[in-house]
């Protein structure tokens, strides 16, 4: 049994990441869990978080939020599939609180219905970018 | 006989139309590699995502609980077709041979007692489809505005058709686009979106040489394979959807290409046959005027 588990990052777009880790925590749909060498196969929804990689080695990013995906663990391989990735490390804090200032903004402009329903769900999002950069 | 200025007027505007086509030509080669880059580094995904969802559903109890999706809203009354083509013209039969298509399905549809709608990306489209269908168009975007495409354009059309097939506007949902075959061969492709047409596990299998072996273990579900297959199909949708938008694209662009290339060669056939006539012409005045000095002169 190899002693790494190797893990692909995916987005539509692109191939994100691709490494041999220790370890892999996920945030699971049904709570998080991890990844070691040797897990049982599984095909999991996943919720907006962070996954966080272990022992990567280089300068490969060790923490990156995802707006929610799938994974799948097969025979030490760990595939994401993810429709938006971005490596925690680069995230600006000022920045993001800069984009709910915005967002806020958008919000009380905006009228009941879609609109409204669109500002509340960017808002949440960012609010959770800023709390998984802390 | 032919007027010696116009001819010389002709050979310049072909000249300059040439010059217009030869850069479109070249442009689209550049826009081709780069679509085609595009196209496969979407592969990765797409084809992940078709396993899972292909892995899933070989593990479903039964199909009577999957998500409406799936299998479909039991009946085959209203069809919708979206019609993927380009934003521009000047590409050959690459519009028309999609809205021809398109022509003929609605037709055949509407012959067995089916209504039609239409959801129409990309301005040419709409605009050829707009002149005898336009009460069948429900829905328009246009991609204009994108010099890129991206996953994000891909979405909202997407949840768009989620929306509507959840509130019963249609049965059944086919996407006609151009695949990009090679550069000088596009193909015509209709491909049912809804219900899903849930990948073959053994196919699937056979086409990966990347799959993975599970040495005979099976895959623990997280939430369970219904509700899984819920969240994974919508997705998987919006993964067709920009696939079928890339191919279109790449495919567009390939197109230009050779149509731009025909019309250069075209042109240039044309100055040739132009430039012949006009030293013709100009030889034989000048022998006209040789001989009118040469018998005036004999006169005297």
């Amino acid at each position: 049994m190899a002693d790494k588990v190797s893990f692909e990052l995916v987005s539509p777009d692109r191939l994100l990441m691709s490494v041999d880790a220790d370890a892999v925590a996920m945030p699971g749909m049904e709570g998080d869990f991890g990844v070691l060498p040797g897990h049982a196969p599984l095909i999991s929804a996943l919720r907006a978080g962070v996954i966080e990689v272990e022992g990567a080695g280089g300068d490969s990013p060790d923490r990156v939020y995802i707006a929610g995906g799938f994974a799948e663990v097969a025979a030490d391989r760990l595939v994401v599939l993810a429709e938006e990735a971005v490596v925690v490390a680069d995230m600006d804090r000022a920045d993001l609180e800069a984009r709910i200032q915005e967002a806020n903004g958008e919000l009380e402009a905006a009228d009941e219905g879609e609109e409204r329903r669109l500002a509340e769900g960017k808002i949440s999002v960012l609010q959770e970018m800023l709390g998984a950069a802390r | 006989m032919a007027n010696l200025k116009e001819l010389k007027n002709r050979i310049t505007s072909v000249t300059s139309t040439q010059k217009i086509t030869k850069a479109m030509q070249m442009v689209a080669a550049a826009k081709l590699r780069r679509a085609q880059e595009a196209a496969e580094q979407s592969r990765p995904y797409a084809d992940r995502m078709e396993r899972m969802i292909a892995s899933v559903a070989s593990n479903l109890p039964s199909l009577d609980t999957a998500p409406p999706l799936v299998v479909g809203s039991g009946k085959d009354d209203v069809h919708l077709l979206v019609v993927v083509t380009a934003e521009r013209g000047l590409c050959g039969a690459f519009n028309s041979s999609i809205v021809r298509a398109v022509r003929k399905k609605a037709k055949e549809l509407q012959d067995a007692g089916k209504t039609v709608k239409l959801f129409c990306v990309g301005r040419k489209g709409e605009e050829s489809l707009r002149r005898d269908m336009e009460d069948k168009i429900v829905e328009y975007v246009t991609l204009r505005e994108f010099k890129n495409l991206s996953f994000a354009n891909a979405r909202p059309i997407a949840e768009k058709l989620s929306q509507m097939f959840n509130d019963g506007e249609f049965d059944v949902c086919t996407v006609y686009y151009n695949a990009f075959k090679s550069v000088i061969s596009q193909v015509v492709t209709a491909q049912q979106l809804i219900p899903v047409k849930l990948p073959d596990p053994a196919e699937v299998a056979a086409n990966d040489e990347d799959a993975p072996d599970l040495g005979g273990a099976i895959y623990d579900y997280e939430p369970e394979e219904n509700d899984l297959l819920g969240v994974l199909v919508p997705r998987n949708m919006s993964v067709q959807i920009y696939r079928s938008l890339l191919e279109s694209g790449a495919a567009e662009h390939a197109a230009r290409m050779t149509s731009m290339d025909n019309a250069t060669r075209n042109a240039g056939d044309m100055i040739d046959g132009l430039t012949l006539t006009y030293n013709r012409t100009r030889q034989a005045i000048i022998t006209k005027e040789l001989i009118e000095i040469v018998s005036g002169a004999e006169a005297l």
